[in-house]
């Protein structure tokens, strides 16, 4: 069950994703509504974090188009912001917490310009809202998996964007961790900011989010968590293996074939 | 010695040419190296090193002479072609990159020494000296060379300056700098082009067989001593400095010799000595702050094991022997009396005839143990429903790194009880109570 949206702020069309040939994400078709906290669950190896990252230019797309805001990602990036895995990248980087919090800035600082002084301000605000400001200066190995999340949350909130992807960031935190991200995005989406969360435990959806999109290579269900957040939908993702789908996707690997006819 | 002073005063203007461009490449290829050093692409400079030989030599060939701008353009076109084929080979086969960085790498030096040996045979007399860039020799950047090479590594630093904040960035979160809008492809490519004109540069005070260890050595020997980038460039550009006048000093006074091998050496000791000196990531610090845990654990092993006699008899004055000490406690001998004599120079035992007994200092402090100890059998027993048989061996371990802090919380935690799993008393200090 796919709901659909008038004005969405985000629009995927006929999106197609292929790791080498093989199909990963396959035909997604959605929108989602301004201002909402989505929720994207699946299991693993479902495309959840492919998704995002297509979304987000990150990796080519075998076919299909992604609009945010109405216009193409190049024209909005500004509005836009990314929170990668805590695991790609390396924590023991030379870097200060204030270091990689002020990242959040450099797009708006441009190229080759030094941070000014509004913006270490900013990225010093930002690690207030998670709580870190005594950790300010700790170099980032030094971090617990929890403080680690909240630095790149402050690098996001330091963007100051309207729509924020996030790629686990509940994977490996504390439970007070957790407990002070969902109440930031919350309240950044009472603020009229649209989060999309790649999640993993089924137990807090509801709880969390008011908007489910459930992927296992095909979108599933897209919708308001009370109306897709049902034990048939969720079977349907979790359950069945789509057999046929996965021998086709391998079949195209093997021999070579385009996702799509090019000819 | 007369050497040394006579080099160093750079007096003889050659001198200060030879040992200012030693030291101006050196820096900028350590600034560069301290990037390809975060972005783990090290093998990637020892491959751009090698690669460059080939182009030197056909340069050559083809030019007929030893022009610094037409080698340097013959070596950074292989060193790029090199580049861009380990890019290919990974991405479009299923092979790694370490193996298409070795196989690359090989094959390029192959034809650089294939087409050195044909020159040296062909008798060409401007030949000579070409063979200097297989392992450097400094004293011979001079005249041309000189301001050519100069100028590169000036650039570079220059260009280094400039873009450290989009460095750091597409070296830490790529993805992230993406998401942004940099142009990571670009930046990427400008890195690499750095990479290889660092190499480049340094060919010939240091040569293609060992440039890479100038690249990467100062920025791993670098990251010992900081934890911020800038300091770190900083860092690596004074390594790279010294060793790159030493290397020209080398050159200077042994003009045989050839430099490569002795930068290398030089930055590599510097490397070593940060290995071990640096503080809190230096093996020393980490063996010494062993010991103190060591020292510390056996002093108050001692200061608990006589608080436990003193439970035994209720005499916390009283002096004990070694034997009474060994009885209920086998300490080592040689650990113990050392223990006891640190114990009696700190002041928490007084000594007489051979015979120890507690100060009132020392007293406190092994009452603190043994309550830390048993607090923590409490806790173990209490809140991770571990059997009470079970909890001793922990505690003897955690009882040692509780900080006053972790101490009130688990006092209050726990409510203060009265008895440890085992039944004996734990001992509050009366004068700190504040139940």
């Amino acid at each position: 069950m796919i709901v659909n949206v008038e004005n969405p702020i985000l629009e995927v069309h006929d999106l197609t994703v292929t790791y080498s040939r093989k199909p990963v994400l396959w035909g997604v078709d959605m929108t989602l509504p301004k201002g909402s906290l989505v929720g994207v669950i699946g299991p693993n190896g479902a495309g959840k974090s492919t998704l995002i990252k297509a979304i987000m230019g990150l990796i080519p797309l075998s076919s299909g188009w992604v609009e945010l805001f109405g216009s193409p990602l190049d024209d909005v990036r500004k509005k836009v912001s990314y929170v990668p895995q805590k695991e790609s990248v390396d924590w023991d980087f030379p870097a200060s917490v204030r270091d990689v919090v002020v990242m959040g800035r450099y797009a708006k600082v441009g190229l080759f310009k030094r941070p000014r002084k509004a913006d270490y301000e900013a990225a010093d605000y930002a690690i207030a809202q998670v709580k870190m400001t005594e950790f300010a200066n700790r170099q980032i190995s030094q971090l617990s998996g929890g403080q680690q999340q909240r630095v790149f949350l402050a690098r996001a909130l330091a963007q100051n964007a309207d729509l924020y992807f996030m790629d686990e960031p509940f994977a490996g935190v504390d439970a007070a961790t957790e407990k002070a991200i969902i109440g930031i995005l919350k309240q950044m989406s009472a603020q009229g900011k649209t989060v999309i969360v790649v999640h993993h435990d089924l137990q807090t959806v509801t709880k969390y989010f008011d908007w489910v999109v459930q992927l296992n290579t095909r979108l599933v269900a897209s919708g308001p968590v009370e109306e897709v957040f049902t034990q048939e939908l969720l079977q349907e993702t979790y359950g069945g293996k789509l057999t046929i789908l996965s021998d086709v996707g391998n079949l195209l690997r093997k021999q070579g074939f385009p996702t799509r006819d090019v000819t | 010695m007369e050497d040394l002073i006579y080099f160093f005063s750079f007096q003889d203007p050659n001198i200060r040419y030879v040992a200012a461009g030693s030291v101006l490449l050196a820096i900028s290829s350590a600034l560069v190296g301290c990037f390809t050093f975060l972005k783990k692409k090290a093998l990637v400079g020892d491959a751009v090193a090698h690669s460059v030989l080939p182009g030197i030599c056909l340069a050559f060939l083809l030019s007929g002479n030893k022009n610094p701008v037409v080698l340097i353009i013959g070596a950074f076109i292989t060193g790029w072609l090199a580049l861009v084929l380990i890019d290919f080979i990974t991405r479009s086969s299923k092979i790694k990159e370490d193996t298409s960085i070795g196989l690359i790498l090989s094959v390029f030096f192959g034809i650089g020494i294939l087409l050195l040996t044909m020159i040296q045979h062909s008798g060409n007399a401007a030949q000579t000296g070409l063979d200097s860039f297989l392992f450097g020799k400094a004293a011979a950047l001079v005249g041309t060379d000189l301001v050519v090479f100069s100028s590169i590594s000036l650039v570079l630093v220059v260009v280094v300056l400039l873009f450290y904040k989009e460095f750091a960035l597409i070296s830490f979160d790529e993805d992230f700098a993406k998401s942004i809008g940099f142009p990571v492809r670009r930046l990427e490519l400008v890195l690499t082009t750095l990479t290889v004109l660092a190499v480049v540069t340094g060919i010939q005070a240091v040569g293609v067989v060992l440039m890479a260890a100038m690249l990467i050595t100062p920025a791993a020997a670098a990251r010992f001593w900081t934890d911020k980038l800038s300091v770190m460039l900083v860092i690596a550009a004074v390594f790279g400095a010294v060793s790159g006048i030493s290397g020209a000093f080398i050159s200077y006074t042994a003009p045989a010799m050839p430099t490569g091998p002795w930068i290398v050496l030089i930055v590599s000791m510097l490397a070593l000595v940060s290995f071990f000196i640096a503080p809190n990531k230096g093996i020393f610090y980490k063996l010494l702050r062993q010991y103190r845990i060591k020292r510390r654990i056996l002093n108050e092993n001692i200061l608990k094991l006589f608080y436990q006699l003193s439970e035994i008899d209720a005499d916390h004055q009283r002096a004990r022997t070694l034997t009474e000490l060994q009885n209920k406690r086998p300490i080592r001998m040689k650990s113990l009396k050392k223990g006891l004599r640190r114990l009696h120079i700190q002041g928490y035992l007084s000594n007489r005839d051979d015979k120890w007994s507690l100060t009132e200092q020392g007293k406190i402090k092994g009452r603190r143990v043994v309550k830390l100890h048993r607090l923590w059998e409490v806790y173990l027993t209490k809140y991770l429903r571990i059997a009470p048989d079970h909890v001793h061996e922990d505690a003897d371990n955690i009882e040692h790194i509780l900080t006053p802090e972790l101490e009130r919380r688990l006092e209050s935690l726990l409510e203060y009880p009265e008895n440890d799993p085992h039944s004996s008393a734990i001992p509050y200090d009366p004068n700190l109570m504040n139940k």
